[in-house]
C-alpha cells in the first residue's frame, strides 16, 4: 500500500509551548478547525487518516511520568488520559498524553484546536469539527475513544478558569462526574 | 468454511440475521461473544410471537392470554431445569443476569449466614460482578475475603486454594470459565474440598454455559449463575439455579408483587419457591426466547459446538503463536474458546480501533477483570472469543487485521 504523504502545515515538532503559541498567535479557533478539516479531506481512505493521527500521536511531547498522576486522569475513557492546564494572559494552555497512541494523535488534534485560547473561545467551540474527519467517531465512537469525555474536561477547565479567575490551581477544577459523560 | 465437515456451519450463519450486516463497507467478524452473543432468527421471532400472540401479566390471571403466557414462562423455566440438569424447577430462579443472581445469594444467603470473621474464598480470575457483590455484603457481616490466586499460564492454583480452605469458609464462589483468559476451572475438585469443610459454593457461568454441558447435581454446586445474552438468549435475562434447601432457608431479596402469599399491615407471608425470589412482573418474553435459545443450543448439540469452537481455538492461537510480536495473555491446558492477546509496543485501544475498521468485532480493555490485568502487569488486552457460528475464514480475517495494525504502527 503507498504511504499517504503527509501534509503537516501546522504541526511544528519543535518541543511546546512555542508551537502552540506560533499556530494560536496567527489562527482563529474557525481556522485552526477549518485547516484540520481541509488537512483530513486530503485522504483518499481510513488507513491514511489513521496514519497521519498515528504520526501525529507519535509526535506529541510526552509527560512526564509524575504528570500521569490520578487527579489529572480524565475518567470515562478506554483508554488512559490526562490533562493538565495552565492559564498565561488570559488564554488556557494544554498539556496532555495518552497510553493510546490513536488517542495521542486525537490529544494533538484537541490541542491544535483549544490551547492557547481564551476560555470564552474554549467554550464557545464545541467538537463538532470531528465529526467531519470520517474517523467513525459520531456519537458513540467519541465515548469509545473518550473524544466526549476529554473535551468535557478541556470546557471544565476553560469555565473553571473564567469563573474563578487566573489564581485557580487546575488541580482544584472539580473532577467531572462520569454521568456527565453520556 | 469449517475443517469439521459435519458441522453443519452455513447453516448455523444462516439462522444468525445479525451476521450478513456490513460493517463500514466490511463484513461482520464478531469476535466479541464473550461480552455478548448474536440472537437466531428462532430466538428473535419468538420475542415478536410472545408479544403477537400469547402475551399478558403472568400467574395472577384467570384469562386465557395469561395463562398462555404463564404456560410458556413456566415451559422455559423447565428447559432450564433441564439444561443444567436441575432436582426440581423451583431451584430456577429468573434473574436479569448473572450480575443480579451474585447479588441475590450474597445479599439473602449472606445477610442469613455470615458473621463477624467468616470467610469467602473467590479467585483472582473473577469478573468484578463476582467480587464487588462479596466484597458489600463483608463490609456488612464482619467477613473476610480470600482470593486463590493463579499462575503464569492463568490456571487456578488448587493447592493454593487448599490452604486458604478452612472450618472458617463460609462460601467459596468462583468463576466455572475465565471470561478474562479462557481459563476453564477445575470446579468439581473445588467442590469437593469446599464441602469437604463444610463450605458452600456459587459457580459463575457466563462463560461455561454457551461452551460447556453443565450438570448441578453431578457437580453438587449450592448456586450456579448465568447470563441469557451470553447464551444466544436475549439480554436481561438470566438464571439462578439455587439448591432448595438452602433456597427455601434464604430470606427474600426483593420486596413486592408475585413474590407474596399473604399481604396485610401486621404480617406478610411469601410466596413459596420460586416465586419468593421473582418480585414484581417478570422479563416474560426474554424467559420465553431463553428457552428457544436453550433449544436452539440443544439443537445442534454441545459435542458438535465444542469441536467446533475448540478447532476455531486451536487455528487462532497456532497462527497467533506463529507471530513473535503477539503475547498471547492465559495459556491454560483447558480453555473455552477466548483468546486474549497483546501486539508488542501497540496498545489494546489502538489494536481494537484499527480492526473495527475492518469490521472485526473484539473487545479491547480490562473486560471487567482488573485483578486478572494486574496479574500479569498489563492494564488491558485485546480478547477474541469466538462463538457457534464464527469460522476458521474469519480467525484468517483477524490476522489479516492484526497484520495490518502492526505495518500501521511500526
Amino acid at each position: 500500500m503507498e504511504k499517504p504523504v503527509l501534509r503537516t502545515p501546522s504541526i511544528d515538532r519543535a518541543p511546546k509551548p512555542d508551537y502552540i503559541r506560533h499556530m494560536t498567535d496567527i489562527e482563529t479557533i474557525d481556522q485552526t478547525t477549518q485547516e484540520i478539516i481541509d488537512e483530513f479531506a486530503f485522504f483518499d481512505d481510513w488507513v491514511q487518516r489513521y496514519e497521519y493521527i498515528i504520526e501525529l500521536g507519535k509526535a506529541l511531547p510526552d509527560l512526564s511520568d509524575d504528570k500521569k498522576d490520578e487527579a489529572h486522569k480524565v475518567p470515562g475513557c478506554q483508554s488512559q488520559v490526562w490533562f493538565h492546564a495552565r492559564q498565561e494572559d488570559g488564554r488556557i494552555y494544554f498539556d496532555a498524553d495518552s497510553d493510546a497512541m490513536i488517542v495521542r494523535g486525537l490529544v494533538a488534534l484537541l490541542l491544535r484546536v483549544y490551547s492557547g485560547r481564551t476560555p470564552d473561545e474554549i467554550i464557545g467551540t464545541p467538537p463538532a469539527f470531528f465529526e467531519v474527519l470520517e474517523l467513525g467517531s459520531h456519537l458513540s465512537g467519541s465515548r469509545a475513544n473518550g473524544l466526549h469525555a476529554m473535551v468535557t474536561r478541556i470546557h471544565a477547565y476553560a469555565k473553571a478558569f473564567r469563573d474563578e479567575g487566573s489564581d485557580i490551581s487546575p488541580d482544584n477544577v472539580v473532577p467531572i462526574k462520569p454521568g456527565a459523560l453520556n | 468454511m469449517s475443517t469439521n465437515g459435519a458441522y453443519p456451519i452455513d447453516r448455523i450463519r444462516a439462522d444468525f440475521p445479525i451476521l450478513s450486516e456490513q460493517v463500514r463497507g466490511k463484513p461482520l467478524v464478531y469476535l466479541d461473544n464473550g461480552a455478548s452473543a448474536q440472537k437466531p432468527s428462532a430466538v428473535i421471532e419468538q420475542i415478536s410471537r410472545t408479544y403477537e400472540t400469547e402475551y399478558a401479566n403472568v400467574h395472577r390471571g384467570v384469562h386465557y392470554m395469561s395463562q398462555m403466557a404463564t404456560d410458556a414462562m413456566e415451559a422455559a423455566r423447565v428447559k432450564a431445569q433441564e439444561f443444567l440438569n436441575a432436582a426440581d424447577e423451583k431451584e430456577v430462579i429468573f434473574v436479569r443476569g448473572a450480575t443480579e443472581g451474585i447479588n441475590l445469594v450474597a445479599s439473602s444467603w449472606g445477610r442469613a449466614n455470615l458473621k463477624p470473621g467468616d470467610e469467602i474464598i473467590l479467585s483472582v480470575l473473577e469478573h468484578h460482578s463476582n467480587i464487588v457483590p462479596w466484597q458489600m455484603i463483608a463490609e456488612q457481616t464482619g467477613a473476610i475475603i480470600k482470593v486463590v490466586p493463579i499462575d503464569d499460564a492463568g490456571e487456578f492454583l488448587v493447592d493454593e486454594y487448599e490452604k486458604l480452605l478452612s472450618p472458617r469458609t463460609k462460601m467459596v464462589a468462583v468463576t466455572h470459565v475465565s471470561n478474562a483468559l479462557g481459563t476453564v476451572v477445575p470446579v468439581k475438585e473445588v467442590i469437593r474440598l469446599a464441602k469437604a469443610q463444610g463450605s458452600a459454593v456459587l459457580l459463575d457461568g457466563c462463560q461455561a454455559v454457551p461452551h460447556i454441558p453443565v450438570d448441578v447435581q453431578a457437580l453438587d454446586v449450592d448456586f450456579y449463575v448465568f447470563s441469557g445474552h451470553k447464551l444466544y438468549g436475549p439480554s436481561g435475562i438470566g438464571v439462578l439455579y439455587g439448591k432448595q434447601a438452602l433456597l427455601e432457608a434464604m430470606p427474600p431479596y426483593q420486596g413486592g408483587g408475585e413474590m407474596i402469599d399473604r399481604v396485610t399491615f401486621e404480617k406478610t407471608t411469601y410466596a413459596e419457591l420460586p416465586f419468593k425470589f421473582e418480585a414484581g412482573t417478570p422479563h416474560i418474553a426474554g424467559i420465553i426466547a431463553l428457552g428457544t435459545a436453550i433449544d436452539y443450543l440443544n439443537g445442534i448439540g454441545f459435542d458438535a459446538i465444542a469441536a467446533h469452537e475448540h478447532d476455531l481455538l486451536t487455528y487462532a492461537t497456532d497462527q497467533l503463536s506463529a507471530m513473535n510480536t503477539i503475547d498471547i495473555v492465559g495459556t491454560a491446558a483447558d480453555k473455552a474458546a477466548i483468546l486474549s492477546f497483546n501486539i508488542k509496543d501497540v496498545h489494546p485501544h489502538d489494536v481494537g480501533t484499527i480492526l473495527d475498521h475492518d469490521g472485526i468485532a473484539v473487545r479491547t480493555g480490562h473486560h471487567c477483570a482488573q485483578p486478572v490485568m494486574d496479574r500479569f502487569d498489563v492494564a488491558a488486552t485485546v480478547r477474541a472469543s469466538f462463538g457457534l457460528y464464527n469460522t476458521r475464514d474469519e480467525v484468517d480475517v483477524l490476522v489479516s487485521g492484526i497484520k495490518r495494525v502492526q505495518e500501521m504502527f511500526a
